[in-house]
């Protein structure tokens, strides 16, 4: 359980009043179990409106109990005083006038809440507690809000280095070219040349994957649903990677029933098998196996199993897998191109189906993928 | 890249550790033309091993690879092992992070155990100069 403090400002003319009250709350620990905390209270006080608005211009509050009845102003006027210059507390209002009158102009000026005069130190401790809550919930949101942003600012930031490296790299490929650096002999610049289209389609691909994910994430993509062969689908992926496959010697075999149908976006499952296949191909042995199973899933849906013979993760690298961004860099992956954003995009599609993305993995030995997906919902068009 | 065509360097061996293939690939090139012998390591661990057995004229490193510091602590080890090899240190960091350092002040060098830091967009002129600062032909 973490400790929070809040500042809390009591606003008073009556020292009794104003001292007993900070004494109560100086001493008290409110906890808030469900919140994880343990909220203490830095109390400071104000005899009247001037000396209680010059206090909360100066520095940031938390909590503010207020007077109604102060010998300069009327606990109202403070109020607005308060909105007028945009001060963020919540506010208390402690009035021994219990009228309704003036409950509703406080509230209708911002006051979160009531004390009536003469109030017990129970009845201090709970309309505080109340307000607590208050505090910590919007703290906790703000919170939350600064981390999200922060995640899109990295976001970003590593974005702009995954596309400068290549960009870099071609510059230089280039002036290469241009300062014929390697001489007069137009075959010296095949590798080169060669390097520098390979680094542009990796940018290519990047793109094409960062709109993906920006499609999935921001819920605009018109999704087509309707009943689909996921064993169709499944074939479509594998004609897709059968020329690579061949090309080193590996075998790619589909274990299905004849048919299984599901409710699903046609494009969505082809995205799905792309990534599964494509990297089943591209980080396995050359004469290996990729093998995908099909099997119905309970309750409607399907579980799509992508085995392969390849060079699997070690299991530190098995926690890092769905990062953006992250390309798993060691002697066996040494040349193989990929954008690291193949994995979010397909877990981003498995919850989409209400679904996930599950992995297991031994070094030297391969891995295996398994996607689960449900059903798309009849009415699920986001 | 204007020496491209000078091999006065003919007998120096130079280690360059980079985690691009290809960024390894241009300054290997590049240093070939000059006449340097290049050993070539693409990861911390492989500039690690090279650091530890050869006996280079001149390093570059890249400052991230495996880690976000292992340009950092190549420099250091090559440092330690041989103070007066010159030492590049090749970044990308600054664009992105907004935090920038150099090694051309003796406060900065105290904990940057480099001679030269250039940015990823290499120049070749640019390396060509610092070469010929650090190294006698």
């Amino acid at each position: 359980m973490t400790v929070e403090t809040l500042r809390v400002l009591i606003v008073d003319d009556e020292p009794g009043m104003r001292l007993g009250a900070a004494r109560v709350l100086s001493r008290h620990a409110q906890s808030l179990p469900e919140l994880g905390v343990e909220v203490r209270f830095a109390v400071e006080t104000a005899a009247d409106a001037g000396g209680a608005l010059a206090q909360l211009a100066a520095a940031p509050w938390d909590l503010l109990l207020l007077d109604y009845k102060l010998p300069d102003r009327t606990g109202l006027e403070v109020l607005d005083e308060i909105r007028g210059r945009g001060i963020d507390v919540v506010t208390v209002m402690v009035t021994a006038y219990a009228s309704l009158e003036v409950a509703v102009s406080a509230t209708k000026n911002g006051a979160f809440d009531f004390l009536a005069k003469p109030f017990t130190p129970d009845e201090l401790k709970s309309v505080v507690e109340k307000a607590a809550r208050t505090v910590l919930a919007h703290r906790r949101a703000l919170a939350l809000a600064e981390e999200k942003r922060q995640v899109r600012f990295q976001f970003i930031r590593v974005l702009a280095h995954e596309l400068k490296a290549p960009l870099g790299v071609v510059d230089s490929y280039l002036r290469m070219v241009q300062d014929r650096a390697l001489g007069d002999e137009l075959a010296a610049y095949d590798r080169p040349v060669e390097r520098a289209l390979v680094r542009i389609d990796g940018m290519r691909r990047m793109i094409v994957d960062l709109l993906d994910l920006t499609r999935l994430e921001s819920g605009q993509k018109r999704r087509d649903l309707a009943a689909v062969d996921v064993v169709e689908e499944a074939r479509c992926g594998l004609e897709g990677v059968a020329a690579a496959a061949a090309a080193r010697g590996i075998a790619a075999e589909l274990h299905a029933p004849d048919a299984l149908p599901m409710r699903a976006d046609r494009g969505e499952l082809g995205i799905v098998f792309n990534n599964l296949l494509t990297n089943a191909v591209k980080y396995n042995r050359d004469g290996g196996r990729v093998d995908l199973t099909l099997r119905p899933r309970d309750g409607g849906g399907v579980v799509i199993e992508v085995r392969d013979t390849g060079v699997g993760l070690a299991p530190e690298d098995v926690a890092r897998l769905f990062g953006e961004f992250v390309r798993i860099k060691n002697e066996q992956t040494k040349g193989i191109e990929g954008t690291g954003l193949g994995l979010s995009i397909l877990r981003k599609l498995a919850e989409l189906y209400g679904g996930d993305v599950a992995v297991a993995s031994e070094p030297g030995i391969g891995t295996t993928f398994t996607v689960t997906l449900a059903d798309a919902a009849p009415d699920a068009q986001p | 890249m204007t020496d491209a065509h000078d091999r006065s360097y003919a007998g120096r061996t130079a280690l360059v550790v980079d985690d691009d293939p290809d960024v390894l690939e241009q300054i290997r090139l590049f240093l070939e033309r000059l006449g340097f012998r290049v050993l070539a390591g693409e990861s911390q661990a492989e500039g690690e091993a090279l650091v530890a057995a050869a006996a280079p004229d001149l390093c570059i490193f890249d400052l991230m690879m495996e880690h976000h510091d292992s340009g950092f602590v190549l420099a250091h080890l090559m440092k330690k092992k041989s103070p007066q090899t010159p030492v590049i240190l090749v970044t990308g960091v600054a664009h992105e992070t907004g935090y920038t350092f150099d090694a051309a002040t003796a406060e900065m060098r105290r904990w940057v155990k480099a001679d030269a830091v250039l940015d990823k967009d290499i120049r070749f002129e640019q390396l060509a100069a610092e070469i010929a600062r650090l190294v006698q032909p």
